[in-house]
């Protein structure tokens, strides 16, 4: 009896996990696959012109390649061109818009996180009173969810004459989120006293410990943040939709949104739509292979509290 | 230096209220031995604190205040006490879309979730590749606005190659985005691929909490894979679980980008979720008052959802002891 069962375990720990392996990696294979389809999908349709597409709509690879969609979402060809080519004569001014996100998303990452470890390092490492309840004040901001501020927030925006200006499209992330408060405050309670005393004994102020010691050993979950922060900016759409108006503060996401509701009579203009999408998109994509493998752990990181 | 030009003109108007503070505060710490670390901390958090003041707290209690008014931006509020809400709660289009936001939630969350744990288990127990846990994430980096783009195109009724598949297999073309009944499970299906990645991997860190000597130890005594998933990843997941659950249920009422997009609310409001209604009156219809009333609705379910987070985490940490 005892042998039987001995046997079967033991064929089955040999043969099952190398089926059921096989099963799972399959199962992978098509969420890697699922994945990454659609950026394939973008590059070859924004290579692709859209006279043979609308002919060859399910060709994997582009169909009369032309880099046209590309000159039409940087506005490079004249409207007679692009509606020719499909296009609605209505071009992205590429260059305008990216310098727009680049300095939205810059000014909020560098000042929301300055700001923030300045608040963290104060409730983690400085004593004063009512540190627990001002701190408790913080935390329940996080359960206000973004939509309940975003009306009140426009019209303190419009009222400060900031709408359609970069400065309003940051503003209101600009000086903390409860997150990165909470998130840098962690990092601080975590350092070693005898570090701080080490300090203060070289006779170091406070105001240089937070500057020479805590924002340099801090470095790594600064950065971490920094860059959910930025590609959490850069990615924004609802509130930079709500107060800009004009090409002066328009960012990426809103002037690809407005390049997609310029349909031409004919249909979309698949192409060009794709090409700028991939354009918009490129920046986070670089960002990311850059620090693929820091963004990666910083999820993980951030995920255990 | 940004940071210095830009913040001693725009802490004019709450510098009051900081000084005071900090003389209250100084006051009693003095009676304490670290006096200095009081008027340092305030200096310290002024920054975050004038955020938190006038872009969280201020508008908050705002948007209460604006959902008892009548205000159009360009007149003064004028109060008209519960008008808004009376209004909601007889608005068959408000309580449509609430419909279409939970089924919006429902779908995206159940499907995410269940996914998000698929990838992550995979991830766990097949390999921990940090290579497949970038790709997983891929999507995360793009816009809802990239990704809805996309799908509109990749699921085109005419062009797209989703149905181009589907025609393929000798099956009939789907209106996904134009049809009252299939838009809601597509947007939601949208926004499952954009964010199951991040989800996967919060969920992948709380399984790389669960000692190896565990699984093991059942691989010892015989356990397979789908026992081994049972007993002893879901019991110890579970607080973990339970928190990103409620943060996507949380992050996914606000659904906006996307519909915007897509389908703008269509077709016959079959995908007009309450964020996107909101913003047409709001943007749409210049009814700021009405919309705050909506926004303050909006806010009762979530933080009815919030309450239910802390129960569930507690649920879960006195579950493990």
């Amino acid at each position: 009896m005892a042998a039987v069962a001995d046997t079967t375990t033991v064929r089955r720990v040999r043969r099952r996990p190398s089926f059921g392996r096989a099963v799972a990696w399959a199962v992978m294979a098509a969420v890697v696959l699922i994945t990454l389809l659609p950026f394939y999908w973008i590059l070859r349709t924004a290579l692709s012109s859209n006279t043979a597409l609308a002919a060859h709509p399910g060709d994997l690879l582009p169909v009369d390649p032309t880099t046209g969609g590309f000159e039409r979402a940087l506005g490079l060809q004249s409207a007679e061109e692009a509606i020719a080519q499909g296009g609605s004569g209505g071009g992205l001014k590429f260059w305008r818009y990216l310098l727009n996100s680049v300095i939205v998303s810059t000014l909020i990452t560098v000042c929301q996180i300055f700001f923030s470890a300045m608040a963290a390092y104060a409730f983690a490492r400085l004593r004063w009173r009512g540190r627990e309840k001002v701190f408790g004040l913080f935390l329940a901001g996080l359960m206000v969810p973004a939509i309940f501020t975003l009306l009140p927030n426009f019209v303190l925006i419009k009222q400060l004459g900031l709408v359609d200006n970069l400065l309003g499209v940051a503003l209101p992330t600009m000086f903390m989120t409860p997150f990165a408060v909470f998130f840098l405050r962690q990092f601080f309670m975590n350092v070693p006293r005898e570090v701080e005393e080490a300090a203060l004994l070289d006779g170091a102020g406070k105001i240089r410990i937070f500057f020479r010691v805590m924002l340099p050993m801090a470095a790594t979950p600064i950065l971490t943040l920094g860059l959910l922060t930025y590609i959490t900016a850069w990615n924004d759409y609802f509130w930079p939709l709500m107060v800009s108006y004009s090409d002066s503060s328009r960012v990426l996401t809103v002037a690809l949104a407005i390049f997609r509701a310029q349909t031409p009579q004919t249909g979309y203009d698949w192409s060009g739509l794709m090409a700028a999408t991939l354009i918009a998109a490129l920046p986070m994509l670089v960002l990311f292979g850059c620090f693929a493998r820091r963004i990666v752990s910083s999820i993980s990181f951030t995920g255990v509290k | 230096m940004t940071i210095a030009s830009s913040s001693p003109p725009s802490r004019l108007p709450l510098g009051g209220a900081e000084g005071a503070g900090t003389k209250s505060r100084t006051r009693r710490a003095r009676s304490r031995e670290n006096e200095g670390d009081g008027r340092l901390a305030a200096v310290f958090i002024a920054p975050a604190m004038l955020g938190f003041l006038a872009f969280l707290l201020w508008p908050t209690l705002r948007g209460i205040y604006l959902s008892f008014t009548r205000f159009n931006l360009l007149t003064p509020a004028e109060w008209v006490g519960l008008d808004n809400y009376v209004r909601m709660v007889h608005d068959p289009i408000f309580w449509e879309s609430l419909g279409v936001t939970v089924e919006y939630v429902v779908i995206n969350i159940g499907v995410q979730t269940v996914s998000a744990l698929a990838i992550a288990v995979l991830l766990q127990r097949l390999t921990q590749s940090a290579v497949l846990r970038g790709i997983v994430l891929t999507p995360y980096l793009m816009s809802n606005v990239v990704a809805g783009i996309v799908w509109l195109w990749m699921l085109d009724t005419q062009l797209g190659i989703g149905n181009e598949i589907i025609a393929g297999i000798g099956a009939d073309r789907i209106p996904f985005l134009a049809d009252e009944t299939w838009a809601i499970p597509t947007i939601a299906l949208i926004n499952v691929w954009r964010h199951v990645g991040y989800t996967a991997l919060l969920l992948f860190a709380g399984l790389m909490a669960i000692p190896n000597d565990m699984y093991e130890a059942a691989k010892v005594d015989g356990a397979s894979e789908w026992r081994m998933f049972w007993r002893i990843t879901m019991p110890l997941l579970r607080p973990v679980l339970a928190v990103v659950l409620i943060m996507t249920v949380i992050g996914s009422f606000q659904v906006f980008d996307t519909v915007a997009v897509t389908t703008a609310g269509g077709p016959a409001n079959a995908t007009n979720v309450l964020q996107y209604y909101i913003y047409g009156a709001a943007f749409g219809r210049f009814q700021f008052g009405y919309a705050s009333a909506m926004s303050v609705a909006l806010l009762v379910v979530l933080s009815a959802i919030t309450v239910l987070q802390y129960r569930l985490t507690r649920a879960g940490q006195s579950d493990l002891g």
